[in-house]
């Protein structure tokens, strides 16, 4: 094996290929290595059950960012993404409350639970969006070490320094409060409907291993409002063909610049030099060698599995051990013969409901108890879960008339009790099948038909995530996305500039700055950095 | 008091909005939902089902009717098989266009002429003298387009013709359960779509019929707005042949070299951000079509204008139509374009491209 790249990129999901499009783009010979049969990492379509296709793992867009949209030309690549206008969420008594694309459609329904709360949500909108605004230009900004004199890491900081005046005094002091408080907690100083609070808080729990009640989930809330800004390139929905459809057109957009993407081709390990990194080993023995290596795999994958340890400094060593990567979530995916009937969804509303998100967070309390039950090592007897049907979004999902069912579930720690895979001789039901019947109960609380109505469930906890996509300990964000993993701590403090204490080996996946949801800022940053300063 | 078409009990009881539109004497809806974007999406994604009966329609039969048809429009209608669409402009003899439609032959000498405003007199001086029977339709004739990749699936379905050897500007006779109708290989969304021509009386049963069978494939009732958008994305065409109305004024024209091109805008992302972050904004964009006519300038002088223009959710792009006079049409042009920020007028810089945005491989397959 003697042909040589410029750059190989170690894992084809949406960051690796973002990445490999980028170089390409600049000139670069660039080689993509994805262990799976099929690129997207956990952003892929996959029909496990004949004529329904399921977004196995990862199954919305969020913040996918619009430069990279605009500069990769996604939509003439096949980019399509359908809105996914509304939220429901049904309560325990019966009742409903709903969040739709129409201002004065959410703000006629919060009023019928709350008039002040009406008001309330406006001005906390207004608020949002304004500290959104401000805090939006970091998710494109490669991050400064704050404790770094040196003029790159001081003119990063000071950029982020201007960004934060122009909020104003009242916003940054409310800008601190979203940074330390709870969404529990600082939702409660703006509303008193509870099914309110529970949904806006469930977005601040979503991929953490925290509850509703633990400081530093308020921060989550912002993010809803970084997509309002860019909304017009609909960077919250749902991909056509679902979330492979985004990983197509982005290894169609990195082919097209010249890139080459090869599936099938786990890599065993980085092949080091005199501390330089020099080429990638497969696990089939073939050794491939390039100028840059670029990881699109979390962290601990990268440096604790890939690259023997004695070439690490030890202290980097240990932080990346102590990165955090619990895995909290799990996903069930339903083929279904119809659709369920939510016996909140009054008829006028009941279509326009079902296209849209469907949220089980009746209350924060019943967030904060699913919490509980995973504090100790169990999965939640009654989750929260996000689930939306996409065959009604994009008919071509399910066969006519037939529909799919996506739900996210949380919270399922990766380290349950007894662990999710126990030899199977014991004869009681796997943990694995007795946690989708807990989700498929909790659920027809709420929609008592769904149990007739399913043809093939598929339940996916976080082991499950980890056997397939390789993100360790199934965590949905290659490590959990809270404040001390965030900006220049992400992974590791001095090396949250996508490069590594390995000369020419880089990293771009979900585990650097600015994390995940299919946003794709770190593989576009990461080849930023790689053409400004690396070996070419 | 403005009527509606023969499917308002049914397009009324779904219009959530109360958006309606006016088109010629009838109301229709402009968006069924609040936004259009979900009905616009149902055009590119699977089956949007429009209302498109204000359409003025024309039959003309009769042993003359292909030599009257051929002497207004300005497209070959001898080259027009039976079963055969086409699209084209008419003009007067200054050679400007008075209107555009299709001229659909459903025999060897009938014809139904669909256009946007009135023409039934100007149809009739032309038909002086000839053999030919004129009569508008326009009432007794209801018209409902669906357009979107699944349109094919859902007249599959319900009609009894064969659907996937009708080609594209091709029309045929069938029934659709037991409505007598003629289903047409054409539309205003430059995507795969048709559209279902029957009696008016039947409509209501044709409406019914469509959104049953229609149902498990994602079929949305679909407003004017919406259409609008994907109108734009679609572009428009311009063909010659022997003799008609106004040839001689466009002959004249063509060899002088055109003054004026109809042309495709790009209306560059990267300055419409600029212009708005003078005033600490992010860009609005135009998420329903305008239709106020723009100035375009090169170098601060005027050089055109544009028609209309729309966010096109589809291609993630500011686009618009314009008219650009000699020499500024050349695709890969720049032009300035009006765009008003914060009751500023300011410009942002837009590319010339050719027409249409959107060339979709299923519209014709």
């Amino acid at each position: 094996m003697s042909k040589s790249y410029d750059a190989i990129v170690i894992g084809g999901g949406h960051n690796g290929l973002i990445n490999a499009a980028y170089l390409a783009r600049a000139g670069k010979k660039v080689l993509v290595l994805e262990r799976r049969h099929l690129v997207g990492g956990a952003a892929v379509t996959e029909e496990i059950f004949p004529g329904f296709k399921f977004s196995e793992f990862s199954y919305v867009v969020s913040l996918l960012r619009p430069e990279i949209i605009r500069e990769l030309e996604l939509p003439k690549h096949g980019l399509e993404i359908l809105p996914l206008p509304s939220t429901f969420t049904p309560l325990e008594n019966g009742d409903y409350i709903a969040f739709w694309d129409d201002h004065e459609e959410t703000r006629k329904e919060i009023y019928r639970h709350s008039p002040r709360d009406a008001d309330a949500y406006d001005e906390y909108g207004r608020l949002m969006y304004h500290i959104a605004k401000a805090v939006r230009p970091i998710l494109s900004m490669i991050p400064g070490d704050p404790t770094s004199l040196s003029p790159r890491d001081l003119k990063s900081l000071l950029q982020l320094g201007r960004h934060m005046q122009n909020l104003g005094e009242e916003r940054f002091y409310d800008l601190y409060k979203l940074m330390t408080s709870s969404s529990a907690d600082y939702l409660d100083e703006w509303f008193e409907t509870d099914g309110l609070k529970g949904t806006k808080a469930a977005s601040g729990i979503i991929g953490t291993f925290l509850g509703p009640r633990s400081p530093g989930t308020a921060y989550v809330l912002l993010h809803h409002y970084m997509g309002e800004i860019d909304g017009a390139f609909r960077a919250w929905g749902f991909a056509k063909g679902g979330t492979g459809g985004i990983s197509e057109a982005l290894a169609n957009a990195a082919r097209a610049q010249g890139a080459e993407i090869r599936c099938n081709a786990p890599v065993a390990h980085i092949l080091v030099k005199n501390g330089r990194a020099v080429g990638v080993a497969l696990d089939n023995g073939d050794e491939l060698y390039a100028n840059t290596i670029v990881s699109s795999l979390d962290p601990k994958r990268t440096f604790l599995k890939l690259i023997a340890e004695q070439e690490l400094p030890s202290d980097f060593v240990h932080d990346i051990r102590r990165y955090k990567t619990r895995g909290s979530s799990g996903k069930v995916n339903l083929a279904l013969d119809g659709l369920p009937k939510f016996t909140a969804m009054a008829d006028a509303v009941r279509m326009s409901a079902l296209r849209g998100a469907i949220s089980i967070s009746p209350s924060v309390e019943h967030l904060e108890r699913a919490y509980d039950d995973a504090k100790y090592g169990n999965f939640s007897r009654r989750p929260y879960m996000d689930m939306i049907i996409p065959s009604l979004i994009d008919p071509g999902m399910a066969p006519p008339g037939k529909h799919v069912a996506s739900i996210f579930v949380q919270y399922a720690p990766y380290t349950l009790n007894g662990g999710w895979n126990p030899s199977t001789s014991s004869g009681q039901a796997s943990p694995r099948e007795a946690f989708g019947d807990a989700v498929i109960n909790t659920l027809a609380e709420f929609a008592p038909n769904i149990k007739d109505i399913i043809l093939y469930r598929q339940v996916l906890t976080p082991w499950d995530v980890e056997q397939i996509t390789g993100l360790t300990e199934g965590n949905i964000f290659a490590g959990e996305l809270a404040l001390h993993q965030l900006f220049f701590l992400r992974p590791s403090p001095q090396w949250a500039n996508y490069r590594t204490p390995v000369k020419n080996l880089y990293q771009c996946g979900s585990g650097t700055h600015p994390g995940g949801g299919i946003m794709g800022a770190g593989g576009r940053l990461a080849a930023m950095e790689i053409l400004k300063h690396g070996a070419g | 008091m403005l009527q509606g078409t023969p499917f308002h009990p049914r397009t009324a009881a779904l219009c959530q909005g109360r958006n309606w539109r006016r088109w010629s004497k009838y109301v229709v809806a402009g968006s069924y939902e609040l936004s259009p974007e979900r009905e616009y999406w149902a055009i590119r994604n699977s089956a949007a089902l429009l209302d498109v009966t204000p359409l003025y329609k024309y039959l003309f039969s009769g042993r003359d009717a292909a030599r009257v048809v051929n002497r207004i429009v300005t497209r070959n209608v001898e080259k027009c098989a039976v079963h055969q669409v086409m699209y084209t402009p008419w003009c007067n003899e200054h050679g400007q266009v008075l209107d555009d439609g299709t001229v659909a032959r459903l025999d060897e000498n009938v014809f139904r002429v669909t256009s946007a405003d009135p023409n039934y007199r100007w149809f009739c001086e032309n038909a002086y003298g000839f053999d030919v029977h004129l009569q508008d339709v326009s009432d007794t004739t209801a018209a409902l387009a669906l357009q979107g990749p699944l349109s094919r699936e859902i007249l599959k379905q319900s009609a009894d013709a064969n659907l996937d050897a009708l080609g594209y500007f091709r029309l045929t006779p069938a029934r659709l359960r037991n409505i007598r109708v003629t289903i047409s290989r054409t539309g205003y969304t430059g995507d795969l779509g048709y559209e279902i021509w029957c009696e008016a009386q039947d409509a209501l049963a044709l409406w019914d019929t469509l959104m049953e069978v229609g149902d498990a494939y994602g079929i949305t009732p679909t407003g004017i707005l919406a259409l609008d958008m994907a109108r734009i994305e679609a572009g428009l065409i311009l063909i010659d042949k022997e003799n008609f109305v106004g040839k001689r004024a466009l002959v004249q024209e063509k060899q002088r070299g055109f003054e004026w091109q109809f042309m495709g805008l790009d209306v560059e992302w990267e300055s419409l951000e600029e212009i708005y972050a003078r005033k600490g904004l992010h860009p609005q964009l135009p998420m329903t079509a305008w239709r106020a006519s723009t100035p375009l300038y090169v170098e601060n002088k005027q050089v055109g204008y544009a028609s209309s223009g729309v966010w096109s959710p589809l291609l993630k792009k500011y686009i618009a139509l314009a008219h650009l006079r000699k020499p500024h049409f050349e695709p890969g042009y720049w032009v300035d374009m009006e765009v008003t920020v914060e009751h500023e007028r300011q410009t942002a810089r837009a590319r010339v491209v050719k027409l249409p945005f959107l060339e979709l491989e299923r519209k014709r397959k």
